[in-house]
C-alpha cells in the first residue's frame, strides 16, 4: 500500500467506526484531494461527510474548531503546508488553547492534515517544513509518519485523540522511500516492509518514537523523509549509526532519544526545515541538558539552510545523503 | 493631454471629535413601524432594503407599532426589562471592584443590554451562542447566578475557569454560552461550524455568532460569511455596530459607504438592520432569523445599530478621542428607559415600581458581590493554586509538562 493508500484507509477505517468522523478541505469530496488521499470517501460516505470548502484556511479550521466544539472528529485537510498561515490563528489562538481557557468545558478534538517538506520541485509554495511553528504552541500535538504502516496507526490514532492535532504528510513519501538520491529511482512502497498494512483498525499511540536501525557509533535523530535519507547515509558511510524516528514531535519520547544518546555519546539531528529556531533546536537543548556527562562530541544539526525554499536549487537546499554523511563523519571524528 | 489626477487618500475621519458638538444628523432613522416584515422563507434578493434601513416597534410615544410588533406579553416584557437593568447593576458593580484594585480588567455594555437581553429571550435551551465580551447580558437575562460571573472576574477560588482566563471572557457551556476567546472576531466562523455539525448531525440546534463593528474587518468575518453562504447552515451572524471600536469609529471599518448588513448581500445571505435599543425590535428580528435557522432556510446576518455609551473597557478613556455628551445625543435613545416607558403606556408598569425593581437590584448584585468576594478577589483571599495552571493544556498531562510542574515545586 503506498502512503496515500494507508492514510485515505485510515479515514475510511475511522469514518466506517464513527459517524461524528467529517472530512473536508479544499478538493477533497468530488476529486478526492490533489495528491487523492481522500479518494471515494464522499461516494462511499456521503456529501455531508466529506465535502469540499472554499479557498479560506481560515474559514476551513475555523469550522472545524466549532465542529469539535459540537462533538464531532473533524479531520480538515490544507493542501498544502505551505498554504496553512492564514488559518494559524484558529490553530494558535483557537483550536490549541480551547480545553485550557474554559477549564475543559470545551474541546477542539480535530486532525489538520497537511502535505509537507520538499523534494518535488514544488518551490517556495510546495516545499516548506513548518512543524516548528506548531510544536511551539502549547496545546497542539504534532505528528509526521515516515511510512504506509505508521502513517495509518498514527492517522487513526490522531483522530481518536482528544486533542487537535497537527498531522504532517513528507508529500515526497507518498508513493515510495525516498532517500534523498534523486538520480535514483524510488523503491516502491510495495517492496518495503513498512509499505505492508494491515486492514482494518489499529493505533500507534502518540508519543513514542521508533528505532528504525539499531547502531552503537552515533545516535541519529529524524523523522519524515529525513529518517530514509538517515538510513541511506548509514549504508553508505558504513558508521553504524542508531537512527531513531520520532513519528510524534509533541509529546515527544525523550527518553528513548536520552536512552541512544547516552550509549552512543554521539548525535546527529536532522530536519528539511530551516535551521535556525528549528525543532533540532530543540531536540539539542533537551540532549544536552539530559546526556552532557556522556557526549563525547558536540551535537550536529543537518537542516534546510535559513532561506526561502528555492525553485531550481532543490538539491543544493535538500538536506541529501551526503551531507548527513559528512555529518556522520564529523560527529565520528571529534 | 489632460493633467493626470493627483491622486490622495482617504482617510475616513468622524464628524465631530472631542470639543465638538455631537452630531448624528448622519444617520438616517425610519419611523417606528414602518419596515416591512416577510415571511420567513424569503429570498436574500428580495429583501435588499431591509439591510439598508431600521427596524423600530416603539414609536415617541412608547407604543408598539407596525408589523414587527409581536405581541411580547407584558410579563416577558418585564423579565426583559429586569434582566437589562440587572445587566447594568452588574457592569457598575464590576467597574466599581476594578476601580479598587479586586480584578484587572473590566468591559461594560452599558446602552447595549436590549441588544444580548432580547436576542436571548428568543433562543431554546441547546443552542449555542459564541459571544464576543459585550454580551454579558446573554448569561444575564437566563438569571445565570450571578456569583458565577463575579468568581471569573475576580480569578478567585471560585472560578470556573480556575484563574486561566482574562476577566469577563465567560465560558458557560450548559447556558448556551461558548468559551470567549478574546481574539477578535475568531468566533464568528466557529458558530458556523457549530452549525454546520448541528446540520450534518441532523440535529435541531441553532447558533449565533457574534462580532463588532470594527471586527468585521477580520478576515475571520469574511470566511464565517463564505461559508454560511455556501452550506446554509442554521447559524445568526449578529454585527453589533455600537459605532465605536476603541478609539476608531465604524467608519474605520468601512462603514462610511455601506451598512453592514449591506455585507451579507453580496453572499446571498438575508440581512436586517434592526434598532439594538428597542427591545421589541431586537426579539423581533432575532424570533425571525431564529426561526428560519430552526426551519432549515439558512442562516440570517442582523446588524444590530446602537451605540457604546461607555468606555471600550476599564483600560480606555473615550473623551480623549469623541465628546463627552455623545452618547446623550445618540438618536436611538436609552434601551432600558425605552422599555420601561412602554409598560408603563400599556399600563402594566409605574416609575414607582421602576424604583422598587431597581433597589432590588441593587441589593441582588450587592449581595451577589459580597459572597464572590469572600471567595477571593484578585490580588487578595483564596485564589486558584499554581499547579492549576498546568492542568489542561492538554486531555493528559504529558512528560514535558509533569517536569516543569515538579520544577516548579507544586
Amino acid at each position: 500500500m503506498t502512503m496515500v493508500e494507508a492514510i485515505r484507509d485510515a479515514m475510511d477505517v475511522m469514518m466506517g467506526r464513527d459517524e461524528r468522523v467529517v472530512v473536508f478541505g479544499e478538493d477533497v469530496g468530488y476529486f478526492g484531494g490533489v495528491f487523492r488521499c481522500t479518494d471515494g470517501l464522499q461516494r462511499k460516505y456521503g456529501r455531508s461527510r466529506c465535502f469540499d470548502t472554499p479557498i479560506s484556511e481560515t474559514g476551513i479550521i475555523g469550522v472545524a474548531v466549532g465542529m469539535g466544539a459540537y462533538g464531532l472528529r473533524p479531520v480538515a485537510e490544507i493542501q498544502f503546508a505551505d498554504y496553512v498561515y492564514p488559518g494559524y490563528d484558529q490553530i494558535v489562538s483557537e483550536a490549541a488553547r480551547l480545553r485550557y481557557r474554559s477549564a475543559g468545558e470545551f474541546t477542539a478534538p480535530m486532525v489538520v492534515r497537511m502535505p509537507c517538506g520538499g523534494g518535488i520541485f514544488g518551490g517556495q509554495t510546495h516545499s516548506q517544513s513548518p512543524e516548528a511553528l506548531f510544536t511551539h504552541v502549547a496545546g497542539l500535538k504534532t505528528v509526521i509518519p515516515s511510512n504506509p504502516y505508521e502513517a495509518k496507526g498514527l492517522l487513526i490514532a490522531a483522530i481518536e485523540d482528544d486533542d487537535p492535532v497537527i498531522f504532517l504528510e513528507p508529500k515526497r513519501l507518498y508513493n515510495g522511500p525516498f532517500n534523498g538520491h534523486h538520480d535514483q529511482p524510488v523503491t516502491p512502497w510495495a517492496r518495503h516492509e513498512l509499505g505492508e498494512t494491515p486492514e482494518g483498525h489499529y493505533a500507534i499511540p502518540l508519543g513514542t518514537a521508533a528505532i528504525r536501525r539499531p547502531g552503537e557509533a552515533v545516535t541519529v535523530i529524524a523523522y519524515g523523509t529525513m529518517v530514509h535519507v538517515a538510513e541511506a547515509a548509514a549504508e553508505e558511510t558504513g558508521i553504524d549509526a542508531e537512527i531513531i524516528d520520532l513519528r510524534t514531535l509533541i509529546p515527544l519520547d525523550v527518553e528513548t532519544i536520552a536512552a541512544s544518546v547516552t550509549r552512543t555519546g554521539r548525535c546527529v539531528i536532522l530536519h528539511e526545515a530551516t535551521l535556525t529556531s528549528g525543532f533540532g533546536a530543540e531536540l539539542s537543548a533537551q540532549i544536552q541538558e539530559r546526556c552532557f556527562h556522556h557526549l563525547e562530541s558536540p551535537i550536529i544539526r543537518v537542516a534546510g539552510w535559513d532561506t526561502p525554499y528555492p525553485h531550481a536549487q532543490e538539491w543544493d537546499y535538500f538536506p541529501g545523503p551526503d551531507r548527513v554523511g559528512r555529518a556522520l563523519r564529523r560527529a565520528m571524528e571529534a | 493631454m489632460t493633467e493626470p489626477t493627483r491622486l490622495s487618500l482617504h482617510v475616513p475621519e468622524p464628524l465631530v471629535r472631542p470639543g465638538g458638538t455631537p452630531d448624528f444628523s448622519h444617520v438616517t432613522i425610519p419611523r417606528a413601524g414602518t419596515v416591512r416584515r416577510p415571511e420567513v422563507d424569503v429570498p436574500a434578493k428580495d429583501i435588499h432594503d431591509l439591510a439598508w434601513s431600521i427596524i423600530r416597534v416603539l414609536n415617541r410615544h412608547s407604543e408598539a407599532v407596525g408589523p414587527w410588533a409581536t405581541g411580547l406579553d407584558a410579563e416577558k416584557l418585564k423579565s426583559g426589562l429586569r434582566a437589562m437593568m440587572k445587566t447594568r447593576a452588574y457592569d457598575a458593580r464590576m467597574t466599581m471592584a476594578q476601580r479598587q484594585g479586586k480584578t484587572s480588567f473590566y468591559i461594560q455594555c452599558t446602552g447595549e443590554e436590549a441588544v444580548a437581553c432580547g436576542f436571548q429571550a428568543a433562543l431554546s435551551p441547546g443552542d449555542m451562542n459564541f459571544p464576543t465580551y459585550r454580551q454579558q447580558g446573554l448569561l444575564i437575562a437566563q438569571d445565570w447566578p450571578l456569583v458565577d460571573m463575579m468568581c471569573q472576574v475576580f480569578s478567585n477560588s471560585g472560578d470556573r475557569l480556575k484563574g486561566r482566563q482574562l476577566p469577563i471572557m465567560y465560558t458557560v457551556r450548559e447556558a448556551g454560552f461558548f468559551s470567549i476567546s478574546g481574539n477578535l472576531g475568531t468566533q464568528f466562523v466557529q458558530a458556523v461550524g457549530w452549525a454546520m455539525a448541528s446540520a450534518i448531525r441532523g440535529d435541531t440546534k441553532v447558533s449565533a455568532g457574534w462580532i463588532g463593528d470594527g471586527s468585521t474587518a477580520e478576515s475571520d468575518f469574511h470566511s464565517a460569511l463564505v461559508f454560511a453562504s455556501v452550506y446554509r447552515p442554521p447559524v445568526i451572524l449578529n454585527v453589533v455596530n455600537n459605532q465605536w471600536a476603541i478609539s476608531s469609529y465604524q467608519g474605520i471599518a468601512g462603514g462610511e459607504n455601506a451598512t453592514f448588513a449591506a455585507r451579507a448581500l453580496g453572499y446571498g445571505i438575508p440581512a436586517l438592520r434592526v434598532d439594538g435599543n428597542d427591545y421589541l425590535a431586537v426579539h423581533a428580528a432575532a424570533a425571525w432569523a431564529i426561526e428560519r435557522a430552526r426551519r432549515n432556510l439558512g442562516p440570517t446576518l442582523i446588524e444590530w445599530v446602537t451605540y457604546r455609551v461607555a468606555a471600550h473597557s476599564t483600560s480606555d478613556d473615550p473623551s480623549k478621542y469623541r465628546p463627552k455628551e455623545e452618547s446623550d445625543a445618540w438618536p436611538l435613545g436609552d434601551p432600558i428607559e425605552q422599555l420601561k416607558n412602554h409598560l408603563i403606556v400599556l399600563g402594566a408598569w409605574s416609575d414607582e415600581r421602576q424604583a422598587q425593581l431597581q433597589a432590588e437590584i441593587e441589593d441582588e448584585v450587592r449581595a451577589a458581590a459580597r459572597e464572590a468576594e469572600s471567595l477571593g478577589t484578585l490580588h487578595d483571599g483564596p485564589k486558584p493554586s499554581a499547579a492549576e495552571m498546568f492542568q489542561g493544556v492538554y486531555k493528559e498531562m504529558p512528560r514535558h509538562l509533569r517536569e516543569q510542574r515538579h520544577e516548579m515545586g507544586v
